[in-house]
């Protein structure tokens, strides 16, 4: 009964490229209002994991449940309503650069909800800019901003639907320390703000240590182990320890 | 070993491109129709080649006088210039030039930019945020450039006439009513619809080139810098191969 209440609940899931076996069985529930962080090295399949739960890839076998619906066997405009409810931050930001920054923002709202009213898309693109404190960047393109500024209207533009899950493709790479910080606490701040569930995949172990409530190993295509940023430090198998050193 | 990997990349290339064509016309066409996009592409690909086709019909127009006339003056036929000219631009000269500079300037510039929305996974994004891809890029740029590659060609055939009309008038003087009257008195349906209706095909043809080998390009900055390369080199044989085929159908039809 309780996993039913899931947001997410991912079944030996397997995903390969030619040869190369990205995801074996990999398993993973995340609770309401849960940031949960798939820690792993860069090309252990991490991108692929949370790219296959938005359905931008398709997993070889395995399930994906997102509010208890199958991923995998929804159609077109089953999974744009299923897409409206999760929010997707890309690592490398992917804000549309021939576009300003309002037309990024009102981009999603005019796909989900193409009558609203331009009132009400004003307000909910100030609204998404104030909580990331950009109002003022509103009209600029994304080649006037910087790197942090990038990530900052990335976030905006993912949290303005007001998704029920976030999905953070390594939020933080790329930063220097202090933005990289910044951009935690605005995962944090958002999260209590709109009592979101987030798959956080990173191999920021300060990101992990800010933001986790939880951590998930993903290893060899397995998730190899699962506990608090605690029970990891405090760790002696050497999978784990590597990432503390 | 080497020929049959070509050949084998040759046909997996045509299969290829001939599955996204397929995919345009069964997915592209369907409503929810991206009207919006549809008409900032015409204005993109139309409206702001028109500077381009312009100056080259221009000279274009003029050079052909200029080269002809030397020609026609040794058979004494030069009050043919006008007619020979017309029928030139108008049935051949104008519309494969203008799809081959229309080719140049926007296959390239699709290919690159959807192949670096490809890239830095704007295309993702925007799969994400409900919308579907390949109708808001491709399908509205696809007909973009089929729908605007015939008017530019029209508006490029009749700038090419006056650049032949001022050639002209550079070594002898006619009037400007006598050269296009003699111009549209040589012209019948058979030179202008054939030669008009091309251009869709070679419109169709740059726009689907452009979009495939843009939204089927391989990550990197080299992925993206092949992709605008290869849409310019391959849309415009496709314009030569079409262009066969037309005067061929047209043949084959008697409006030759």
């Amino acid at each position: 009964m309780k996993e039913a209440n899931d947001p997410i609940v991912i079944t030996k899931l397997s995903k390969h490229f030619g040869k190369h076996v990205v995801l074996r069985d990999f398993s993973l529930t995340v609770q309401k209002e849960e940031n949960v962080v798939v820690l792993g090295k860069s090309g252990s399949g991490k991108s692929v994991l949370i790219k296959c739960i938005i359905g931008l890839m398709k997993p070889d076998s395995g399930n994906i449940k997102v509010f208890g619906k199958n991923i995998a066997g929804l159609g077109h405009d089953a999974l744009d309503e299923i897409r409206a409810r999760i929010g997707f931050l890309f690592q490398g930001n992917a804000l549309y650069d021939s576009m300003t920054v309002r037309e990024n923002l009102e981009f999603p709202l005019r796909r989900h909800w193409i009558n609203h009213s331009q009132a009400e898309v004003d307000a909910l693109v100030l609204e998404a800019l104030n909580n990331v404190g950009l109002a003022h960047a509103v009209d600029l393109m994304p080649e006037e901003l910087s790197g942090g500024m990038l990530k900052r209207v990335a976030l905006a533009r993912t949290m303005i639907l007001k998704p029920d899950i976030i999905l953070y493709d390594e939020p933080t790479t790329g930063l220097d320390p202090v933005t990289a910080r910044e951009i935690d606490n605005l995962i944090l701040t958002l999260q209590k703000k709109y009592q979101t569930s987030s798959i956080i995949i990173t191999h920021d172990m300060n990101c992990v240590k800010k933001t986790a409530d939880r951590v998930a190993l993903l290893l060899d295509g397995r998730c190899y182990a699962q506990g608090t940023y605690a029970d990891f430090e405090q760790s002696t198998d050497p999978n784990i320890k590597q990432f503390f050193e | 070993m080497a020929l049959g990997t070509t050949i084998r990349s040759f046909f997996d290339q045509t299969g290829s491109i001939a599955g996204f064509t397929g995919r345009f016309f069964s997915t592209g066409l369907k409503p929810r129709f991206e009207f919006r996009e549809l008409l900032n592409q015409c204005y993109t690909i139309g409206y702001k080649s028109l500077p381009l086709i312009a100056l080259t019909g221009f000279i274009m127009g003029l050079v052909l006088t200029m080269q002809l006339r030397p020609s026609l003056v040794d058979y004494g036929v030069e009050s043919q210039l006008p007619v020979m000219v017309g029928i030139a631009i108008v049935r051949e000269i104008g519309p494969v030039i203008t799809a081959l500079i229309f080719a140049g300037k926007i296959a390239s510039s699709i290919g690159a930019e959807l192949g670096s929305m490809k890239v830095t996974e704007q295309i993702d994004a925007m799969e994400v945020s409900g919308t579907n891809p390949f109708k808001y890029l491709v399908a509205t740029r696809v007909l973009s450039t089929t729908l605007m590659l015939p008017i530019l060609t029209v508006m490029g055939d009749a700038i090419s006439l006056f650049g032949a009309y001022i050639g002209i008038n550079i070594r002898s003087v006619t009037s400007f009513s006598l050269f296009f009257n003699q111009v549209f008195h040589s012209l019948e349906f058979s030179d202008v619809m054939p030669a008009f209706i091309k251009t869709f095909f070679f419109g169709f043809a740059v726009g689907i080139i452009g979009c495939y080998k843009g939204y089927t390009s391989s990550k990197g900055t080299r992925g993206v810098g092949n992709s605008a390369n290869s849409a310019v080199v391959l849309s415009s044989i496709l314009v030569f191969i079409i262009d066969l085929l037309a005067v061929q159908i047209t043949d084959l039809l008697g409006y030759n």
